[in-house]
């Protein structure tokens, strides 16, 4: 996290009292929000609510031990991340102090108190390129250098917006910490690569924009149906089982986006190790460079302490939008979100404020949308063009929708992915309910597909939903009566759904090839599956029984062009196979 | 160390004493009745002029008069390698009558979150012998698997069924003798006197006990108590694991009674009440009693936890389930059907889950086509249970070959695959290839989510050719 630099350090406190996360103190001189270090040990907190002398406070740190009389000792700022160079390949906890960092200070593998780390590493030197000149004018927000930060991303360093800007005097080349002044200006403001920015506030911007660019997942039921855009917000509900996180995984892994900003709030720890571990050595499909060196992580543990589950998500939007102000295109992960309401329910219970449904407080409508707010395609202030995406998932006890934070979230969210548990127990995975699911992007993104896929994926899409959507309703009829009761043409249409369901939407995330789906090959199985489909209803018109047309030998081969990597000639021959057996029937 | 005699309000399981010294968030009191009886409590609020306590042995028989001394430090657990074999009650006490114990260290109960960057990430298998278990839903070192159960159904026995045959396969290969050994922790939270006994006559049968560390909280002990037992259990699993090299196995039962215990002493405390009255931090509670298992890179030894739940009215979508699965990688779910059709031990893989499976199977640590079968026969039992609603209604003879050979398969897999008695133990060889026999029912071209390359070199001809014939 950001280490206070302000001189404007105010009088300290006394605690009060202590309860849990909660602890009150008096004489406290400190704003709203402020950070605060608590007791003789300072464990870090923040204040959230002020009356009389009383100040309440919600420490980020376990309070075991913490006693009334300790000294409370404000900062005068508050919570705010550091942002510059050394923010990729970072692990987080949820105040941005780095973990690898934490491991090294405490000596211990378990976390300690009262130990505070900055966000980026001081003492490290970066390579500046400066893209100004002595003369030039920069305003707030304009990009005055560029840092080699990964081999996937050159860091852009800015005017922080709260600078006023003028005439450049200095601007030099060279390897400096992110502290050191890198471009002077005539006013006599000095610009370093290192900036501050308040984790609760919105990074300006110029405009918000509509998104017409679809985020390309690598997940045919996805990118084939329910399609997110960039600058866009998805919502992934599902009880527990039912594959969320490894979902969330596959986005982080495969999304096309420039930077990934990964939140694990209130997650596994061993799930979050396996993205530590997993990372480092997975190849960005596009780049080609190691998977991490986009990736910045944030890892608040469901064991962590609860208040800095509650600002890990600000952590995690507040850095989402400093790349975004690079013209970067970022999507941001949040896993999950019903973890961080319920981090604001219980400290709103610890502060015994009158609770809205289900004890939430009555603010969490007004959170919630605010943070899915940050997220959209934005014309930035400095006349870059950059987006972030924000894909939440939420675990709905006992699966069930209609509890607040699913229905908070889907009034706000343009994109649902709703997971299935019964499809999870088949091993139906992804287990996204191709009828529950729906995406608001699919008419602005259709132009997309069709300039760069194929002129009839809108067609053909809607081909496949209308499959499927008859295979729904034809379902509630076999479960009375049994297939074999249906016409002819009905079992033929089931049985072309269920190739679409076990070769187009299910997709193995564990296999290698499988894992990553390009939109060709998206559209390709698709239209296979169309071929067999147009071949077996000719067929059929011509009097063959569906028995055969069902029972040809190319048929099962579908299944398999998921997990084929030159598929383009697998595809071609299945279909001519597929064509020439039906056609010799008749 | 300061005494009080300023108890001001006695409710439920709390006192609340006025203070003129601070005294410490969460730490430890002693409270002496007018009889000279001692009782342990902690502080659940600490404020300039007053704590709250809450009271582990019951508030039963203290008076404004008791006297109460801060011993100024946070509940800690006397910690030895001597502390295997031994039986302690809910608060740490011996109870077996052995010698006293002499601990190594003193380790805080509450323990810290385990920092992720130095966790390692588990995917060494542990062979249960289970093949519903090994085969469908496998159990990894470091793993937290809770047993999803209801009242009356046999969770204990597979509990002890998994504790005696648990092993990892490199072990049995010897050689492995003074490495990492294998330890058996079980904390038991309001059981039965009756169900104590079952599980220490199985310990001391099999000889368990020796390498076990076991903590009784009983179900006419006080409710408070089993707040602090997981953590003790816990804190002794975390000692020998990683500072003893030992691979611990954590069993628990029953979290229902922990959680009911949370809720009493919330109400007690009057705070605003979440779901169904369980706090609203019950998440939190349960992840810092769930997120002690694991592994940490250098460190030799492993905690891995199995819980065992039982689901008032059983029903998952209840706050204890519900929660627990969120936290939890995956579960096993005992089904009541399966137990009155007489399956040993009745596990439901439908719905059970392993979510470090993945990562723990395949080539090198099991068996290539482990992943693969696994895939296949939740699809084809899947399958069977789904027809066996349409037979219902129309009859066997209305649906097709195929659909028959489904259902064959989902009854054969329940009473030959899933119904191994609680006495066998199946290596995962043994358990694969009756995967492999089961599935071999079905036509070859039916077996989608298998590679081609493994049916070739594992489907039994055979077995097709006999139903053919039939």
């Amino acid at each position: 996290m950001s280490q206070a630099t302000e001189s404007d350090v105010r009088e300290d406190g006394i605690i009060e009292s202590v309860s849990g996360p909660v602890v009150t103190a008096r004489d406290l001189d400190a704003r709203m929000n402020d950070v605060v270090y608590v007791g003789s040990e300072g464990l870090m907190g923040e204040v959230i609510e002020i009356e009389g002398n009383i100040t309440t406070i919600q420490v980020y740190e376990e309070t075991s031990g913490v006693s009334p009389g300790e000294p409370v000792e404000g900062t005068g700022a508050p919570l705010s991340v550091d942002l510059g160079p050394g923010m990729l390949d970072a692990i987080y906890d949820g105040v941005q102090r780095p973990l690898d960092v934490l491991e090294e200070k405490m000596g211990s593998a378990y976390l300690d108190r009262g130990v505070d780390a900055p966000g980026i590493d001081l003492e490290k030197t970066w390579e500046f390129e400066p893209t100004v000149e002595a003369g030039d004018t920069v305003e707030s927000g304009d990009i005055v250098g560029t840092v080699p930060e990964t081999p996937s991303i050159d860091h852009k360093v800015m005017v922080p917006p709260d600078y006023e800007g003028g005439e450049v005097t200095s601007a030099e080349s060279g390897n400096f910490t992110v502290e050191e002044t890198v471009v002077e200006l005539d006013n006599g403001e000095e610009i370093q690569m290192r900036q501050e920015w308040p984790v609760r506030s919105q990074r300006p911007a110029e405009e918000k924009e509509t998104p017409t660019e679809p985020l390309i997942s690598g997940q045919r039921v996805l990118d084939g149906l329910f399609p997110i855009a960039k600058g866009g917000t998805a919502a992934i509900p599902g009880p527990f089982g039912s594959g969320k996180t490894v979902t969330q995984h596959q986005l982080a892994k495969w999304a096309d986006a420039d930077i990934v900003v990964y939140v694990g709030c209130g997650e596994r720890g061993n799930e979050m190790t396996e993205v530590i571990e997993d990372f480092p050595e997975l190849e960005d499909p596009i780049t080609g460079n190691a998977l991490m060196d986009r990736t910045c992580l944030i890892a608040n543990t469901s064991n962590m302490p609860v208040a800095a589950r509650e600002s890990c998500v600000y952590t995690g939007i507040t850095i989402a939008e400093y790349f975004r102000d690079m013209g970067y295109d970022v999507a941001l992960m949040a896993d999950s979100t019903s973890r961080w309401a319920e981090a604001m329910r219980e400290i709103s219970s610890r502060l015994e404020e009158m609770p809205g449904e289900e004890g939430y407080p009555a603010y969490l409508s007004a959170r919630l949308s605010e943070f899915y707010e940050r997220a959209g395609y934005f014309q930035n202030i400095n006349d870059t063009e950059g987006s972030v995406s924000v894909i939440g998932a939420v675990s709905p006890p006992g699966g069930d929708f209609s509890e607040p934070v699913t229905q908070n979230t889907l009034r706000i969210v343009k994109t649902f992915w709703a997971l299935d548990a019964d499809l999870a127990e088949r091993r139906h995975f992804p287990s996204i309910n191709w009828n529950e699911s729906y995406s608001l992007y699919r008419d602005q993104l259709d132009p997309w597909f069709v300039e760069n896929v194929r002129d009839d994926w809108p067609e053909t899409r809607q081909w496949a939903i209308d499959t499927l959507d008859e295979e729904a309703e034809l379902q509630e009829i076999v479960q009375l009566v049994g297939k074999d009761a249906l016409p002819e043409d009905q079992q033929l249409t089931l049985e072309i759904a269920r190739y679409l369901r076990e070769a187009w939407l299910q997709q193995n995330a564990f296999h290698p090839t499988d894992t990553y789906c390009e939109p060709e090959k998206t559209y390709r199985i698709m239209d296979a599956i169309k071929t067999y489909n147009d071949a077996a209803f000719d067929a059929l018109e011509a009097g063959v029984p569906v028995e055969e047309i069902t029972d040809i030998d190319a048929a099962p081969r579908l299944n398999r062009i998921g997990v084929q990597e030159d598929y383009n000639e697998y595809i071609d021959d299945l279909e001519d196979d597929i064509t020439s057996e039906i056609r010799e029937m008749y | 160390m300061k005494e009080y005699q300023t108890i001001t309000e006695i409710s439920g399981p709390l006192v609340f004493v006025e203070t003129d010294e601070p005294v410490g968030y969460d730490e430890i009191v002693e409270i002496e009745t007018g009889d000279g009886q001692t009782r342990r409590g902690q502080v659940l609020e600490s404020a300039s002029d007053y704590v709250a306590i809450q009271v582990f042995e019951g508030t039963e028989g203290i008076d404004r008069n008791a006297s109460v001394r801060f011993l100024g430090e946070t509940m800690k657990m006397p910690v030895t390698e001597d502390l295997l074999g031994r039986v302690m009650d809910g608060t740490g006490q011996p109870i077996d009558g052995g010698p006293e114990i002499v601990p190594d260290e003193r380790q805080d109960i509450v323990g810290a979150a385990i920092n992720p960057y130095s966790r390692e990430y588990p995917e060494e298998f542990i062979q249960t012998g289970v093949s519903a278990i090994d085969g469908m839903n496998t159990l990894v070192r470091g793993q937290k698997l809770p047993i999803f159960s209801a009242s009356g159904l046999p969770h204990n026995d597979l509990a002890l069924q998994i504790a005696r045959q648990a092993s990892v396969p490199e072990e049995e290969e010897g050689d492995d003798e003074d490495g990492s050994e294998f330890a058996v922790i079980f904390g038991a939270m309001g059981i039965t006197a009756e169900e104590a006994n079952e599980f220490m006559d199985d310990f001391e049968r099999t000889g368990a006990l020796e390498r076990s560390v076991v903590f009784m909280n009983l179900a006419d002990d006080p409710a408070v108590e089993r707040t602090i037992t997981p953590r003790l259990a816990l804190t002794t699993a975390e000692y020998l694991a990683f500072e003893k090299d030992y691979h611990v196995l954590v069993i628990l039962t029953d979290m229902t009674n922990y959680c009911e215990a949370l809720r009493e002493i919330g109400a007690a405390r009057e705070e605003v009440p979440g779901r169904r009255g369980y706090p609203g931090y019950m998440y939190t509670d349960l992840a810092q009693l769930y997120e002690r298992a694991g592994r940490i890179e250098g460190r030799e030894g492993s905690v891995t936890q199995i819980p065992i739940l039982t689901m008032p009215g059983d029903d998952d979508t209840h706050p204890i389930p519900d929660l627990t699965g969120y936290i939890t990688e995956g579960q096993i779910y005992i089904d009541r059907d399966l137990n009155s059709q007489g399956v040993q031990p009745p596990i439901n893989v439908l719905p059970s889950l392993s979510r470090l499976m993945d990562d723990g199977i395949g080539e090198g640590l099991t068996r290539a086509d482990h992943a693969d079968v696994k895939d296949q026969i939740f699809a084809a039992y899947a399958e069977g249970e789904d027809l066996r609603d349409l037979v219902n209604i129309v009859g066997r003879e209305a649906l097709s070959d195929l659909d028959n050979k489904y259902l064959d398969f989902a009854d054969r897999f329940e009473d030959e695959f899933v119904d191994q008695g609680f006495d066998e133990n199946r290596d995962i060889d043994e358990t694969l290839e009756l995967g492999w026999d089961l599935l071999s029912m079905l036509p070859k071209d039916a077996l989608n989510r298998i590679d081609e390359e493994l049916i070739e070199e594992h489907y039994r001809e055979e077995e097709t050719a006999e139903v053919a014939a039939d």
